[in-house]
């Protein structure tokens, strides 16, 4: 069994509204030392009977084309088990 | 003419969109299914409003995959009229078949109000015969309507004037606070670079007779199904 993570999130050029509105309520509960907070979306992935290069090739596939929207988002992906 | 309203699970303005056709404009406007790829030898499909599969992972992003949407794309390719409508926007965004795609409203909230939108281009499928700077009120509800083109896309569809509406004030001024959901130069719909694919947030079809309070949507759905 092969588990990968993909870790979907907005691209660094594009505006992440849910992710300010959650940094402004931390500050508004005094952790003022936190200067950045990006929201992303996690999806774990479990395979069985193939290799995991095979495994990672599949995942990238599924990340750009429906994971993710390459628009707007970027993903990673990384191995869990 | 024969109109389509294509009906996915969780499409919730279905209902609406194909009376204001069939009722109110006189056309043989009827439901698409969205797991039937034929179009029933339509001459014009509606995307319309709603939550299509609850808009799971992302707004539009699973309802591209569905048959219909192969033919509609097809459909479009040879000339087609096509109009998407708040989901129904998303779902062409997400099919590839209209630039950008839409983030959470800027105030992060809901927004279910009425707004004003101008006119900005008159030779597209969901505007001719319209004026340019016309303005018509009408209402929105939608959580992600917060259109974000990167810059060159943005340059690009702005030269080629492939911005259709605008939101503006009553007065049709496009400001700031007009801009209500934070979408990059206050863009409200667009269409494809054949101008046979349109697409907008707000809802024409919720402001197409007098007793739902504003009959200046009709306008949209009228040039739509014009000559």
């Amino acid at each position: 069994m092969i588990q990968l993570r993909v870790l979907v999130s907005l691209k660094t050029s594009v505006f992440d509204p849910q992710g300010r509105t959650t940094l402004e309520a931390l500050h508004g509960l005094g952790y003022k030392a936190i200067t950045d907070l990006r929201q992303g979306k996690s999806f774990l992935l479990t395979f069985n009977g193939i290799t995991e290069d095979e495994a990672r090739k599949q995942a990238e596939e599924m990340a750009g084309k429906v994971l993710s929207n390459p628009v707007i988002e970027s993903f990673k992906i990384e191995r869990v088990a | 003419m024969r109109v389509g309203v294509v009906v996915f699970p969780g499409s919730n303005c279905d209902h609406d969109t194909k009376r204001v056709f069939s009722e109110i404009l006189g056309q043989d406007a009827r439901f698409l299914w969205h797991k039937d790829a034929d179009l029933q030898g339509c001459q014009a499909i509606v995307i319309p409003g709603g939550f299509a599969y609850g808009d799971y992972l992302r707004t539009g992003a699973i309802a591209r995959f569905s048959p219909v949407m192969a033919s509609v794309k097809a459909f479009a390719e040879k000339g087609g009229r096509v109009l998407g409508i708040c989901n129904g926007f998303q779902i062409l965004q997400e099919a590839g078949m209209l630039d950008g795609a839409m983030l959470r409203n800027k105030n992060v909230k809901f927004l279910s109000q009425r707004v004003h939108i101008k006119v900005e281009v008159t030779n597209t499928v969901a505007t001719r015969g319209l004026k340019a700077g016309d303005v018509m009120g009408m209402p929105i509800a939608h959580g992600d309507g917060n259109l974000y083109l990167d810059d060159e896309s943005l340059a690009k569809i702005e030269k080629e004037r492939r911005v259709v509406f605008r939101y503006c004030d009553s007065q049709g001024q496009v400001t700031e606070e007009a801009n209500v959901n934070g979408s990059r130069n206050g863009i409200a719909g667009i269409c494809n670079a054949g101008r046979n694919v349109v697409a907008l947030m707000p809802h024409p079809e919720r402001a197409s007779e007098p007793i739902l309070g504003s009959d200046q949507g009709r306008k949209i759905l009228e040039a739509f199904v014009g000559n």
